[in-house]
């Protein structure tokens, strides 16, 4: 494998924060205290869609304790555009109404008034003193209905984007988006066999452990300290600094450790308004959401309809495919029907290929980005279709994929052609697995997809610093979601030539390290990774600098090798190698403090591919699907630390189990959200669930030294067809729509038992 | 000359339907610079929210990224990841 | 509202606190005895992230009153490790990578801290089941199941 001359990189060592989170000592967003805060909470909509007329805040006002309330009035208004903030593109109209409803409350949660008191039952007792004046409005929660004419319409300025000519209906359709590579009609005209159906996925939340928390303290001077549990606290800080009109440099943002964020903790929803409480009352604010509240106004990902029509040839090529997305947005535009509609049929390479999309808003809590945003739900249509593709042609499904892979040089439907990637060794991996070469067990049924992500790079900065003894702090800016400490240690210690246990990784808070953008789209270990290595070098030009003055040669007269300055050749002169720490207990003399830094925006971050295989069995009574084995393989690029990658992709099949079986958002007729819990969401735990094996494919990638591809986010893409072209094949019944709950697919056998019996 | 792709739905509302498009430029920059004259107002557009394929390889921000003269420059809709 | 006195031993410590009567002894761990590994992810006994050993008896500290504790033994995780080493459990969860972000994981090792305590040869479907009550959004379980299963046999090969 690749990663053979590599001393570090490629091993398991244990992770630098590994001891203080198994004994509990490491601090997450609601562990953070400061003397004399208060206690900060929400006022949330109980309705779907409602005016609100007015909010009257006096009665809380007066309660004792109560220290201050805010309401949209405490939020400046912002302009209706797409503007920058934490280089996050974001309509800061819409956000700043996310926060806080103004005119309109437009989901159940919406959060409406806050209050901050010196407890928490003080707090609450405030909230329950706020009058607000709701006019109801009609609502509409289901995506198609909300394209419907006549639907209730959320927002009165909204035009649909991407229409030829401009129409000036008020709308629920944000945008239209169309890709179109080569001819449809030709491509399905060649087709021997062509299947057509339409799909629906469910809006599935995270769900990671953590609940948002932040602590806000704002000082008379105008500074303000934040501490949050985000994915992104650069992103804290833009989007408060432009929310609030506080400039950057009077916000310092530290992220706490965070209990998982999956994408759902890119954004703002607590942290302006603890701050601007923290302003109105003159003490830190805490403030933490309780799981009911995550639930119904954070995250989910899109639910949608799809509608996906495939052709193929009698031997297997796909010669056209067609599909249309609608995706829900929430009740502000953005969902990520974007890449939805480029993933889709990105794994293949289809003549003629056609992609309309539709960016929806309704009346559900705004969503968030979720691992691959998109691409689950695509695939879910896409990879179901393929398979039924697969069985008209009685194909093995991989081989089937096999004979359409895209490979290097495959244009995509929408636009770049491929450089190197993995698809065919992913496949063929998949294939030689112990799983695919194991029959299938009498009781059990198989299934298998694919899915495809782009991974993103962007912009990162890194510094590293070396003691007086000669270690090595390497600090960066991207809360350790998943171990990258670990993976940013490896890298600079397999550059510097040290030990792994020489170099301590720290991550710094917005105002000691330059810019990061947000720890997700699997860019940590990637574009970060790159800005350590690139920090580290720095570091090594500057130490080879040193030893070239105590030697009295030219600095290229120097080399680095395995943690020693040493002469480039004999004729430099005979000199004793300087170990790191030499170099650094001489460095006062030789010109001060050593230390690299890098700052960059990282291109190139290569896409990944991923081929899962599912066995499982169904209880044809209860529609109880029971996963018996599961394997996932995946183009990795370099595997920097395994066992983390191992994790990601077990985690992503974990979550996309839940997400095909069980996972969804149910609302009453009144659209309330009848789940906002565990108990009724219910994510997989461990007895739903086998060992999951990995197969991890290295195609390093070739923008970055050490070949790191972001590996995150394909695993989540998947499951959901996996599961499902499984449960087609157990059961003859051709699921169309998630979840794949007991309760709908043992009504789906039962609607198929008449016709069994009549057979 | 580069071979400047855009999405169908971008082409259609701002460069009568055309996808493909030969332009002169160095950078992303020029590129841009270059198609905002041909079609006012695409310029605004393409630097607000699109990232770029340059032969394959997505930019997320890619204003002074260097075009060799046969490069394949393809503007695709921006991403996020989760 | 006037508190109550309450008297217990937490993590062999003999301990006083004041607390509502109404308060979580979750609430009483992370807000008034500042021990703060022992986390919340519901509230509702949903998650096991509030895991803690009452008598010996594994507990969600949110569906627990504070003045519950009164004469009991509290085991949180805090009280793992022996001095400076860490109990086999947190050393194996570390070496296989059985936490990723690490917020369920003070939950998961006191829930298999008292499965090992009552079960020293659990099937791999016992430890399943055992931990079906802490949920883990990052890992998928596998690693996390590895490290118990793990444990088990070492801890058997050296009491042998
Ligand atoms: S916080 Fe107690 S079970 Fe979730
Ligand atoms: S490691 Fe994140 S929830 Fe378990």
């Amino acid at each position: 494998m690749s990663s053979q001359h590599y001393k570090w990189i490629g091993t398991r060592p244990n992770r630098p924060d590994g001891a203080d989170k198994v004994t509990g000592r490491a601090r997450f967003g609601a562990d953070f205290n400061m003397p004399g805060q208060l206690v900060g909470k929400v006022l949330r909509s109980p309705h779907a869609h409602a005016r609100i007329k007015s909010i009257d805040t006096s009665k809380a006002e007066a309660l004792h304790g109560v220290k201050a309330v805010v309401t949209a009035k405490d939020f400046p208004e912002q302009p209706n555009q797409i503007v920058p903030a934490g280089e996050m593109q974001a309509n800061l109209r819409d956000v700043t109404r996310n926060v806080m409803a103004r005119e309109k409350a437009l989901y159940d949660g919406h959060a409406v008034a806050a209050v901050a008191a010196t407890t928490s039952e003080i707090a609450s007792e405030a909230l329950a003193l706020i009058k607000v004046d709701y006019e109801v409005l009609p609502h509409v929660i289901d995506v198609d209905d909300a394209m419907k004419d006549g639907a209730p319409i959320l927002h009165d300025h909204l035009r649909t984007d991407g229409l030829t000519p401009p129409s000036d209906k008020p709308t629920n359709i944000a945008k239209r988006l169309e890709f179109v590579k080569g001819d449809i009609a030709a491509g399905l005209a060649k087709a021997d066999v062509v299947i057509e159906r339409e799909y629906k996925t469910a809006a599935v939340h995270q769900g990671y452990i953590e609940p948002h928390a932040t602590l806000a303290s704002a000082t008379e001077d105008g500074q303000v300290q934040v501490w949050s549990t985000t994915q992104g606290h650069f992103q804290v800080r833009g989007f408060c600094s432009r929310l609030l009109n506080i400039e950057t440099s009077q916000i310092r943002v530290t992220a706490t450790e965070i209990g998982g964020g999956f994408g759902g903790k890119t954004v703002v929803y607590l942290e302006p308004v603890a701050i601007r409480l923290s302003q109105k009352s003159g003490k830190p604010v805490k403030m933490v959401m309780e799981r009911s509240e995550v639930f119904r106004a954070s995250g989910p990902t899109s639910g949608g309809t799809l509608r996906v029509k495939i052709g193929a040839t009698r031997d297997g090529r796909i010669v056209a495919a067609d599909t249309t997305i609608a995706l829900q947005s929430g009740a502000f535009p953005g969902s990520p029907v974007g890449p939805a509609c480029m993933c889709s049929f990105a794994c293949y390479d289809i003549d003629n290929i056609k992609v309309i999309g539709f960016d929806v808003v309704s009346n559900r809590p705004k969503v968030a980005a979720y691992r691959a945003p998109g691409a689950p739900i695509a695939a879910w249509a896409v990879e179901s279709t393929i398979d039924l593709v697969a069985e008209a042609l009685r194909m093995d499904p991989i081989d089937l994929r096999l004979k359409n892979a895209a490979r290097k040089g495959t244009k995509t439907h929408y636009g770049p052609t491929f450089n190197t990637i993995g698809m065919v060794e992913t496949l063929e991996a998949a294939k030689n697995s112990p799983h695919y070469k194991t029959p299938v067990k009498p009781g059990h049924a198989r299934g298998v997809a694919a899915g495809f992500w782009f991974n993103v790079g962007a912009d990162s900065s890194a510094a590293a610093h070396v003691g007086e003894d000669g270690t090595v702090t390497v600090i960066s800016g991207n809360p350790d979601i998943g171990g990258s400490r670990a993976s940013l240690a490896l890298m600079a210690a397999e550059t510097l030539g040290v030990d792994y246990d020489k170099v301590r990784p720290v991550i710094a808070d917005t105002s000691s390290i330059g810019f990061n953008f947000v720890t997700g789209g699997s860019r940590v270990t990637f574009a970060t990774g790159l800005a350590v290595v690139n920090a580290v070098r720095d570091m090594i030009e500057n130490l080879k600098g040193r030893a070239a003055k105590i030697w009295e040669v030219e600095p290229d007269a120097v080399i680095w090798e395995n943690g020693y300055a040493k002469p480039a050749s004999s004729n430099v002169g005979k000199f004793e190698p300087l170990s790191l720490a030499q170099l650094a207990a001489q460095a006062g003399k030789t010109g001060g403090p050593i230390n690299g830094h890098a700052q960059l925006n990282a291109q190139g971050a290569g896409p990944g591919f991923g081929v899962h295989i599912v066995d499982l069995s169904v209880d044809r009574d209860t529609g109880i699907v029971t996963v018996e084995r599961y394997t996932a393989a995946q183009d990795v690029g370099t595997a920097i630390h395994p066992s983390y990658v191992e994790g990601q992709l077990q985690g992503g099949v974990a979550q996309g189990v839940g997400w095909a079986l069980n996972e969804e958002y149910i609302y009453d007729a009144k659209g309330r959200l009848q789940n906002a819990g565990f108990l009724d969401y219910r994510m997989p735990v461990a007895s739903d669930l086998p060992m999951i094996e990995t197969v991890l494919v290295e195609v390093p990638n070739p923008s970055h030294p050490y070949g790191v591809r972001g590996v995150g986010e394909v695993p989540i893409v998947p499951p959901m067809a996996a599961i499902g072209n499984a449960i087609a094949r157990a059961t003859e019944v051709r699921m169309l729509d998630l979840p794949m709950s007991p309760p709908r697919l043992s009504a789906a056998l039962d609607a198929m038992a008449p016709k069994r019996a009549a057979e | 000359m580069a071979k400047v792709v855009l999405t169908y739905s971008f082409a259609r509302q701002f460069a009568g339907g055309k996808t493909e498009h030969e332009v002169s430029g160095q950078s992303i920059r020029h590129l841009v610079r270059a198609l905002d004259e041909r079609f006012p107002g695409i310029g605004d557009r393409l630097n607000e929210d699109m990232a770029v394929a340059i032969d394959g390889v997505i930019h997320q921000n890619a204003f002074l990224e260097k075009i060799a003269p046969d490069s394949e420059v393809c503007f695709i809709p921006a991403l996020q990841g989760g | 509202m006037s508190k109550l006195h309450v008297t217990t031993t937490i993590n062999g410590e003999p301990t006083e606190f004041l607390c509502d009567a109404r308060e979580t002894m979750l609430d009483v761990l992370r807000d008034r005895l500042g021990l703060t590994g022992t986390k919340e992810g519901c509230g509702s006994g949903d998650c096991g992230a509030c895991s803690i050993t009452v008598d010996g008896r594994l507990v969600c500290a949110c569906l627990m009153f504070g003045a519950e504790a009164e004469g009991s033994q509290i085991g949180t995780i805090e009280g793992l490790a022996e001095g400076e080493k860490l109990h086999p459990l947190q050393k194996r969860f570390i070496e296989l990578a059985a936490l990723q972000c690490g917020i369920c994981t003070p939950g998961f090792l006191v829930a298999a801290k008292a499965l090992l305590d009552r079960n020293k040869n659990p099937t791999e479907t016992e430890v399943r089941y055992w931990l079906a009550g802490n949920l883990c959004r990052c890992t998928g379980y596998d690693k996390i199941i590895r490290a118990v299963m793990d444990v088990a046999a070492e801890l058997r090969g050296a009491t042998r």
